[in-house]
């Protein structure tokens, strides 16, 4: 690996602000030659704000004086804790599988985003300090490395710079899942004070106040009332969006965007209306108010686990029968695939149904059945293409089938519109491309990074453009829709152009006022 | 006792060892290490049925390196089938009488052994040809490719140039094998002696480098794990006891790792 100048670790971590240069768009993902070192100047800004900090107990002052043996430690601790980063320290082949599958690397053509390339920079202090050979010979064997600052900075780096969206795991031959090494790796330079200011700004909001974007309850109330009354607006109909409702059948939790954030809300108005159509009663709760659960994004068990409890907490509070989940991708993941393991299983829900529910999963069921019904033509102005949102696609199944998660969002697309393509293969599915800005990545900080990790998205969403004529790119994703909504007009496409599957219900669904209501 | 003539004996013992009781050490090791959460990744199966599918699909065909990279999952389809033909053919020096299906495939072994050549010599140019697999290829990698093909290579040159003693050689191994061990006679081939070191090397290095991948990919979280977290719950064998360890650190003034519980919560926020 060649060697960065030596200079203090303040100024490696040093944040720049660069210009965001957007690829040229072409339709094509081509594969292009390395170019060392081309995104290393891309850093998040660390968190500074000691109260915060100390809120969440990491160190408050920086990089802490004996780093070199917190840092070991705690490696040694995650080698102990997490099968999956153990075994894949020890298994990568270097056949290169990978390499071209990350749209990071794609976007900047910086080798050390090629996902082994990553892995490689804990396998270089790994091989160093946890195996025989490291220990005997020390660096002098190839391939180890001394943990000095200067490696304490391509960490903070580029593990920074990968949305744990888990494209290449699906291409390892051994299942190698760099989201895993990269969520030890943030845990790492957590404990030893380099803290990434955008995610734990967040993780301290969530557990403290209850939602990602710190709203208090007062604010929650008063913008959900906002939003019955542009419903009432739109509509003519008192569509209720009830909150703390002890006894209701569905407790619904949703990233806290969707509260007022665009597109974000158009799917808000989605979720009220289908409840209000089905005439199912739910709620919404100012306690748990956050589906989304930034503690995903390094591997800190209780971090997720307490920002969980308030779902599970509120779900027996309010004495619901149902849980329902809005449209996000992580938070999905968090709840479909380790609530479960996290608080044990809903198992006081109505047992009828998946619990919690994905609300393509619900909504789906709902027009199946007959109780709500859609009107596509009310969408006929659209030709919607669909980002298969990474953490919903490679995280688990929906509604029970193997395929679900690909299938249901589709089939509720199809329920929706008249007219719906879909991207590439090698760019859908199972091999979806991250929307750029996944766990951790979304702040303004990393504009530079999210405009080139956007790029094998937007190529394969251009030809569907040209070949097509699409212009809705549809998303279950809160993180993607504030990516894309913010990255399109950088690519010369209106940001309307995106938004949740439930904004196409909501455009679709017809309704009318039911007797007594 | 001829000491020389026992030292081939006992490096074949040594190397057998640490070839066996590495694996095991190394395999130990990593379920030695626990799943806190349930990770499989898409297409993941939702019954253990489905799952042991998935893992035979990986292991008989290689099936997530087909979706990679085409070539490199042919060249790697037919490297791996060589090597396995190969080593079956040699089960003939090990075995006495040699049964009846092996020496069936005993013949196929003659020409897995110039697949198996000439597909590491591919596997060795790829990692100098192509830029991201040269940058990301290190010694050890170049280390094991050149040593499978120094093996490679001597095993076809005592095939086709410079047969060894195959009866010799033959009793050598039966005794060895039958751990009734003779030595060695003087003047045996130095092909063979290269050959037969040079395995040994790999054997006794095997447990300790990446040639673990072949036990790793059954054990792989994110392809061995059953996708069913919604109706079956995951037990992760470490979590109570960090909770209790977090609640029982909690700093109370500043609230630092406190879960608020809801009337904690709405009592802060007057709700
Ligand atoms: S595909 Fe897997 S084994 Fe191959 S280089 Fe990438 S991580 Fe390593
Ligand atoms: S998880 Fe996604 S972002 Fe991270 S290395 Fe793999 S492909 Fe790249
Ligand atoms: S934001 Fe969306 S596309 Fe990006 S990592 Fe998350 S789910 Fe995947």
């Amino acid at each position: 690996m060649e060697e960065v100048d030596k200079k203090d670790i303040n100024d490696l971590l040093k944040w720049k602000k660069i210009k965001p240069e957007v690829p040229e768009l072409t339709g094509n993902i081509s594969v292009p030659e390395i170019k060392l070192w081309a995104s290393l100047d891309y850093k998040s800004q660390l968190l500074k704000q000691k109260d915060a900090l100390k809120r969440l107990g990491l160190p408050s002052d920086g990089l802490v004086p004996d780093w070199k043996n917190k840092f070991l430690a705690k490696m040694g601790e995650m080698l102990k804790k997490y099968r999956s980063v153990r075994l894949f320290m020890d298994i990568c082949v270097r056949c290169g599988a990978c390499a071209d599958k990350c749209h990071y690397f794609l976007g900047t053509k910086d080798p050390l985003n090629m996902p082994v390339a990553r892995q490689e920079l804990m396998r270089r202090v790994y091989r160093r300090y946890f195996t025989i050979s490291g220990r005997l010979f020390g660096s002098r064997l190839g391939s180890a490395d001394e943990l000095d600052e200067e490696m304490l900075a391509l960490w903070y780096t580029y593990f920074y710079q990968c949305s744990e969206c888990r494209r290449c795991s699906v291409f390892c031959p051994y299942g190698i899942d760099t989201a895993e090494i990269t969520m030890a790796a943030r845990e790492i330079l957590n404990s030893v004070g380099l803290v990434q200011k955008y995610t734990y700004e967040i993780v301290d909001k969530a557990q403290n106040i209850g939602n990602n974007l710190g709203m208090v309850p007062d604010a929650i109330v008063n913008s959900i009332e906002f939003v019955q009354d542009d419903l009432k607006e739109q509509t003519g109909i008192d569509i209720k969006i009830p909150i703390d409702e002890v006894g209701a059948e569905v407790l619904f939790v949703t990233p806290s965007a969707d509260f007022f954030a665009s597109p974000h809300i158009e799917s808000l108005y989605g979720y009220a209306k289908v409840f209000h159509q089905a005439g199912i009663s739910w709620t919404m709760s100012t306690y748990a108010s956050e589906g989304g659960n930034f503690g995903l994004f390094s591997h800190n068990y209780n971090q997720m686990k307490i920002i969980n409890k308030r779902i599970w907490d509120a779900a027996k509070e309010l004495k619901v029968k149902r849980v329902v989940c809005g449209e996000c991708g992580h938070m999905w993941r968090v709840l479909s695939s380790f609530s479960n393991t996290m608080w044990g299983p809903f198992d006081w829900l109505d047992q009828r149904y998946p619990a919690p529910q994905h609300i393509c999963e619900f909504t789906l069921d709902l027009i199946n059945s007959g109780a709500i019904k859609l009107d596509k033509t009310a969408n006929d102005d659209l030709t919607v293409t669909f980002h298969d949102s990474c953490q919903v696609a490679r995280g688990s199944e929906l509604g029970g089938k193997i395929d679900g998660q690909f299938e249901i969002p589709r089939a509720l697309i199809r329920e929706c519109v008249n007219r719906f393509v879909d991207m590439h293969e090698d760019t859908i599915r199972e091999k979806t491309y991250c929307c750029g800005a996944g766990q951790g990545l979304l702040g303004d900080d990393m504009l530079p990074l999210r405009v080139k990790g956007a790029m094998p998205r937007m190529q394969a969403l251009k030809r569907v453009k040209d070949s097509h004529d699409v212009n809705f790119l549809a998303l279950i994703c809160a993180i993607c829709k504030a990516q894309m909504s913010k990255i399109f007009p950088l690519y010369g496409y209106p940001m309307e152009e995106v938004g949740g599957i439930l904004q196409l219900v909501s455009r679709s669904i017809v309704l009318r006022n039911k007797e007594g209501v | 006792m001829n000491i020389s003539g026992h030292a081939l004996n006992m490096a074949i013992y040594f190397s057998a060892l640490l070839f066996f009781a590495g694996i095991s050490f190394r395999i130990a090791g990593w379920l030695s290490v626990p799943n806190p959460l349930k990770i499989p990744t898409t297409p993941a199966p939702l019954t253990p049925a489905g799952t042991v599918a998935r893992m035979l699909g990986e292991l008989l065909f290689f099936r997530s390196l087909w979706k990679a990279d085409k070539l490199l999952w042919a060249v790697g389809y037919i490297f791996h089938l060589s090597l396995l033909l190969v080593v079956l053919r040699h089960l003939r020096y090990f075995l006495y009488p040699v049964p009846e299906s092996i020496l069936r495939f005993s013949d196929i072994g003659i020409y897995a052994g110039f697949t198996l050549a000439a597909s590491l010599l591919y596997l060795l140019a790829r990692r100098l040809i192509i830029d991201r697999v040269a940058y990301i290829s290190n010694v050890m990698d170049y280390f094991y490719l050149l040593l499978i093909i120094l093996i490679s290579m001597t095993g076809l040159l005592m095939k086709f140039f410079f047969r060894p003693n195959l009866i010799e050689i033959k009793d050598l191994m039966l005794h060895a094998a039958a751990l009734d061990p003779i030595a060695m006679s003087a003047g045996m081939s130095i092909f063979f002696l290269v050959h037969l070191s040079m395995v040994m090397l790999l054997a006794a290095l095997f447990p300790f480098g990446k040639l673990m991948h072949a036990g790793g990919v059954l054990i792989s979280p994110t392809r061995a794990m059953v996708n069913n977290a919604r109706r079956s719950r995951h037990i992760n064998p470490w979590a109570e006891k960090e909770w209790d360890t977090m609640l029982s650190e909690a700093d109370k003034e500043t609230g630092a790792y406190m879960p608020w519980s809801p009337e904690q919560w709405r009592d802060r926020w007057k709700r």
